[in-house]
């Protein structure tokens, strides 16, 4: 019976986190429409407000209002997530599919070159990545696709050794289809599911990536209103007015928690032995 | 083991030199000049032209790449890792003086980790399904969730500006040779957090699936208290997962440090890289991720060879 509690608030929590992500996804949809100000129209008359009916979650050092900001920052963030992750599962996946398939030699020179990649602890290599390309919305995504390479590549090669063992493969083979047409209609569909399943868990870590570099003042510079950025320039007044600080920090950290959530739950299905 | 150990030694170095490698061509080819940063606003024209020139002649950065690459690799054997742009001083010198710092606080973050989340996880293993496991789980989820950027000013903001028992910011000293502990407690709680969520959690499961071996049940059948049977049966055996990610998280924890660093003022090697990268300084920039990632390689090794003291079945 208590297992079976467990169980059911195991899922409310996760709808529920469900629901926060479609909520973030249709905010990105449609910023413009929610935000009841321009992100960067400044009002040197109303600044580091507290929420108030005018700005329902006060405005910034420079009078802009938070509420709307938020809103065009969740639009950026999911963008990076977006961007970030499908890049780095392309050649990620396009890596571990071609280490895993072939093997010898190939294998050898994918997996060391992802051996150095892990090498490089992945804040640091985001880091260097974003410093050598400039502050900037590309860089920022380079830099978050190229931290999630390695762990793309890693499982899709483990995924392609033990499906490439399978009849059906042989099978194709034997009919004579080409190394193309076994990799594209054989075995990448049927490696797609767990894939799958880790790009979605990925997006949240793309979209704090993204927002330590900003804060870190590596990465989306100001005054785009992306969540790191809006930390990083409204510290000096967060004596004064929490609120700049406060409002981005809970954004960021429910986008967080909820992609946690989901990830939880989706590797409880997957191995359902924890 | 000895030749396990060369190996792994021979593999770390082979790492080291491709990041060198890496970041050396990554920040050379990188737009940017660096001797625009350190051009006079006024220098234009003629005059500026001989400045720039005379100034790429003495950071060796008119000669070919190539050549560039080998004169660095040269006088990096003999630990010479250049100038600094910006304070003019030895990169190698001031890294020497700001890696203990780094160093500390890591090793600070590590052990406030190691302690509470181990003991929350083996807690929420023993008392499981109980309010002390759904306590420690929820917050091991929030302890992962949370940005350390966010957590950081968040502690900062309540401790220091508000209450003011803790400085905001900066270091006393080395906390061995006498430095105040109140400086490295908001940084290392900043850091170490996610570590003892991320520990909290591993704990917990190592710890549940050693319980549901035979021999446990053996230990409580022949009457051992309870108390014994978790502390040298179950937990010694649910150590060897929970060390290697003690491990991992110290090298996680290192890169971490960049940002408490750079929020609490704490001198060490990550906020001099991000001081360095937002001044275009490349020497110090080099000098600052190589020595993060040879930290961090040799932390790895480390960790492989732990393994082998601790658990006698694992011979290399």
């Amino acid at each position: 019976m208590s297992k079976l509690r467990n169980q059911a608030r195991g899922n409310s929590l996760s709808v529920l986190a469900g629901f926060f992500v479609v909520l973030l996804f249709s905010t990105a949809a449609f910023a413009p429409v929610i935000a009841t100000h321009a992100p960067t129209r400044q009002n040197f008359g109303a600044v580091l407000q507290p929420p108030s009916a005018e700005h329902r979650l006060g405005t910034d050092e420079l009078g802009r209002d938070v509420f709307s900001r938020i809103v065009h920052g969740a639009r950026i963030s999911v963008m990076i997530g977006i961007m970030a992750v499908g890049l780095g599962a392309l050649i990620g996946i396009s890596l571990g599919l071609l280490a895993g398939f072939y093997g010898g030699a190939v294998d050898n020179v994918i997996m060391r070159f992802i051996d150095v990649l892990l090498a490089f602890p992945g804040i640091l290599l985001a880091i260097l990545i974003a410093a050598v390309l400039g502050a900037g919305l590309v860089p920022v995504i380079l830099a978050v696709a190229i931290f999630s390479v390695p762990t793309f590549a890693r499982l899709m090669r483990g995924s392609v050794l033990s499906v490439k063992q399978r009849d059906y493969v042989e099978a194709a083979r034997a009919a004579g289809a080409s190394d193309g047409r076994i990799l594209g209609s054989h075995i990448l569909v049927n490696c797609f599911g767990p894939v799958l399943v880790y790009a979605t868990l990925l997006m949240g870590d793309a979209i704090l990536t993204a927002a330590a570099l900003s804060f870190l003042g590596v990465g989306v510079a100001p005054p785009t209103p992306e969540w790191g950025a809006m930390i990083s320039t409204a510290r000096s007044y967060m004596r004064s007015a929490p609120h700049v600080v406060l409002v981005p920090g809970v954004a960021i950290f429910l986008t967080v928690l909820a992609f946690n959530i989901l990830g939880d739950s989706l590797r409880d299905v997957f191995d359902p032995k924890g | 083991m000895s030749t396990y150990i060369i190996h792994r030694l021979l593999y770390g170095a082979f790492v080291v030199f491709c990041v060198i490698t890496v970041v050396f061509f990554a920040l050379h080819l990188a737009p940017g000049d660096p001797i625009d940063m350190l051009l006079p606003p006024d220098a234009s024209g003629a005059a500026g032209r001989e400045l720039a020139d005379q100034l790429r002649r003495r950071y060796g950065l008119d000669q070919p790449i190539h050549v560039q690459y080998v004169q660095y690799l040269r006088r990096l054997a003999s630990l010479d890792m250049g100038e600094s742009i910006r304070s003019g001083r030895p990169v190698a010198g001031e890294l020497l003086r700001l890696y203990p710092a780094t160093i500390e606080l890591t090793l600070v973050s590590l052990l406030i980790a190691g302690v509470i989340g181990i003991s929350a996880g083996v807690l929420s293993a023993v008392f499981k399904r109980r309010a002390i496991d759904s306590l420690s789980m929820t917050a091991a989820l929030v302890g992962v969730s949370i940005p350390n950027f966010v957590l950081g000013l968040l502690l900062m903001l309540l401790f220091a500006l508000h209450l003011g028992w803790l400085p905001p910011s900066g270091r006393d000293g080395p906390i061995w040779s006498g430095g105040s502990i109140r400086y490295i407690i908001l940084p290392a709680i900043t850091l170490g957090t996610s570590a003892a969520a991320i520990l909290a959690r591993l704990s917990r499961s190592a710890m549940l699936d050693v319980l549901g071996e035979d021999y446990i049940r053996t230990a409580r059948a022949k009457g051992l208290r309870a108390r014994a049977v978790i502390a040298r049966h179950a937990f010694r055996n649910a150590m060897i997962p929970i060390i290697t990610v003690v491990g991992l998280q110290f090298g996680g924890l290192l890169a971490g440090a960049v940002i408490a660093e750079t929020i609490f003022a704490w001198p060490g090697v990550g906020r001099f890289l991000i001081i360095s990268i937002t001044g275009n300084d490349f020497p110090a920039v080099q000098g600052a991720v190589l020595c993060i990632a040879v930290l961090f390689v040799l932390v790895n090794l480390l960790v492989d060879l732990t393994y082998a003291v601790i658990d006698p079945r694992i011979r290399y």
